[in-house]
């Protein structure tokens, strides 16, 4: 236990002594949610939306006044004919644009229904889910507040247009794909590269040759990252919920549980890369190739899924993070339970134990 | 008393013998040097007494171990440094040496006062707190030397220890192994350079993984009718197949 706790003490040296590494460590998800979370929450305050409206009745101005009144919208150009939509974007008048219904009011009244259409530039697609997302809030929080009053079923059905890029991606999707990467980064990334290192150096052998088993070896050098990557999961809920407004709304324990799991599974990929690599650029080149690209492409976290050819959706399947995204997503965004990230959970712990086993088995083998 | 026993022992990768039949015993306390050219099977065979690797066929025992049933035992009683050092650039002085006491598993309040004792015996006391990174090369050589004997352990292994340093600094190195020998520790030292083989107390010559001959080097200098260690190592290896790259 002494041994295992020198060297426990040892790896810490060795990060913490390394300032720049330190910086890095630590900084990353910082830095990547200021950049990630500023670029949406500055942009959507103060949108200028035009606004068509054939009906021009008490309601639709009603509900204008309320947009206006919004701290995310101000006031734009009014519109007399829909062909000028396309104009108003080109010009950057307005990022949004209101479209009502003819006879809005008097279908209200006879249908209990009407229709608002909400058309935003898609190129931009985090700002305009954003924005799409703040002005039907605010048309259901009037239309809930009409009918409390009157008695009578007062629906209003907005429907979304998103202009040049119809399949967008959520805007809270930064928080877990950050998540994702980061955590992957530190455990997989750093533990494969000081591995080698000692490879490299020829200090591994003088420790196999020393009392020490070489599973204590490899197990200390977990220790730090593992400690590290704690932390910045730490950084990144907190700057989340109390800088970016993304709340947690799911529970925090079953979030923590389930990036314990990746944060062991990205442990044991270090440490099986760290089996196949003897020096620390091949480990950095391969976690790179291996680990990397896959989380930015297949992850889920920049292009959906859903819409990729079949053969990549089945390789995404293969994808730690997917699952990972997946599950932080679901607990974290939209606030469902462990029933309904048991699929991700299961594939997570069997991808950790599978990592766990086979860089154990590579390891004993290799070390004989 | 015998600490080390070499027992017909032969590693054979594939088609490649690296260690051909190798039989030997050292003494307790002795400075043992094992000479050969790069690809003789030095390493090899200091390997398999370290029980990195296990010998195809043959026995050895390591301070009354088994090397291949009792490797950890083994691993317990020695003490390895390899041409690389192997030192920690980032590691103070002192640290380095504490680490070492802690892997080798030196009670905790020892630890304290073998630092001491090893920065004092090597004149490092004001190098305490350096970077192993910032000590010339020699420095580092000595500190290496003096981690693997950190648990006084009964033998320790030296692979090509004094690589790349000029000969004074192997010189002082010397004067640390005997220091070391007269405590009573065991050197099995393997070398490329014939002017240390004068310096052990006995020489094995190794040549395409045999032992060629065995004895003091002063007996063997006798035997050949040569001068130096170097003229009867050119005089064995002269049939080498597996010559120096």
């Amino acid at each position: 236990m002494r041994q295992f706790f020198a060297f426990v003490v040892k790896e810490f040296r060795h990060i913490f002594r390394d300032r720049t590494t330190t910086a890095i460590l630590l900084g990353l998800p910082v830095v990547m949610l200021t950049l990630f979370g500023f670029a949406i929450t500055t942009e959507v305050r103060n949108t200028r939306f035009a606004v068509y409206d054939p009906s021009n009745d008490d309601t639709t101005r009603a509900i204008v006044e309320r947009l206006a009144a919004n701290e995310y919208f101000i006031r734009g150009p009014v519109l007399t004919d829909p062909s000028q939509i396309q104009g108003v974007f080109q010009r950057g008048e307005a990022g949004l644009v209101v479209v009502f219904s003819r006879d809005f009011q008097q279908k209200m009244a006879t249908d209990g229904t009407a229709q608002i259409q909400l058309v935003a530039d898609g190129s931009d697609p985090n700002t305009s889910r954003t924005l799409v997302v703040y002005a039907t809030g605010v048309i259901s929080a009037f239309a809930l507040e009409r009918m409390q009053a009157s008695g009578v079923p007062f629906m209003i059905s907005s429907e979304v247009r998103l202009l040049y890029n119809p399949s967008m991606k959520g805007a809270y999707n930064f928080v877990p794909g950050t998540m994702g990467m980061i955590l992957l980064l530190i455990c997989a990334m750093m533990t494969s590269i000081s591995i080698a290192r000692e490879k490299e150096t020829g200090t591994m052998e003088v420790l196999l040759v020393s009392p020490v088993r070489p599973l204590q070896v490899i197990l200390a050098k977990t220790v730090p990252y593992f400690v590290i990557s704690v932390i910045d999961l730490a950084t990144i809920l907190l700057m989340s919920v109390y800088i970016l407004d993304v709340p947690i709304v799911g529970s925090v324990p079953l979030l923590v549980g389930i990036a314990l799991i990746y944060i062991f599974m990205a442990l044991a990929m270090g440490i099986l890369i760290s089996s196949v690599a003897n020096s620390q650029s091949t480990a950095l080149l391969m976690s790179g190739m291996v680990l990397m690209l896959p989380v930015i492409m297949l992850s889920g976290m920049i292009f959906p899924i859903e819409t990729m050819p079949r053969a990549l959706q089945w390789l995404a399947q293969i994808v730690p993070a997917r699952w990972f995204i997946s599950a932080v997503r679901k607990v974290m965004i939209r606030g469902l339970g462990f029933d309904a990230v048991k699929n991700e959970i299961a594939v997570l712990s069997a991808m950790a134990l599978f990592m766990i086993a086979a860089s154990l088995r590579r390891h004993r083998t290799r070390l004989e | 008393m015998k600490v080390i026993t070499a027992d017909h022992l032969t590693k054979r990768f594939g088609d490649f013998t690296a260690v051909d039949d190798i039989s030997f015993e050292v003494e307790q306390g002795e400075i043992f040097g094992f000479l050969g050219a790069n690809g003789a099977g030095k390493t090899t065979a200091m390997r398999i007494l370290c029980g990195l690797s296990k010998p195809t066929s043959g026995r050895g025992t390591v301070a009354g171990f088994d090397v291949t049933r009792q490797p950890e035992r083994v691993k317990a009683s020695i003490g390895y440094m390899s041409q690389r050092f192997a030192l920690y650039d980032d590691l103070k002085v002192s640290e380095s040496i504490r680490l070492y006491a802690g892997i080798y598993g030196v009670p905790g309040k020892r630890i304290a006062q073998r630092t001491d004792e090893i920065l004092a015996s090597l004149g490092f006391e004001g190098e305490r707190d350096t970077l192993v990174k910032s000590l010339p090369l020699g420095w580092k050589q000595k500190l290496a030397f003096s981690v693997a004997i950190v648990h006084d352990p009964r033998i320790v292994f030296l692979d090509e220890p004094t690589g790349g340093v000029d000969p004074a600094a192997r010189r002082q190195f010397w004067e640390l192994i005997y220091q070391a020998a007269n405590s009573g520790i065991t050197v099995f030292v393997t070398t490329h350079y014939m002017d240390e083989a004068e310096y052990c107390d006995r020489v094995t010559i190794l040549v395409d993984g045999k032992i060629e001959a065995l004895d003091t080097p002063a007996a063997l200098k006798a035997r050949y009718g040569a001068p130096t260690m170097n003229d009867v190592f050119f005089q064995l290896a002269r049939g080498a197949r597996r010559g120096a790259d």
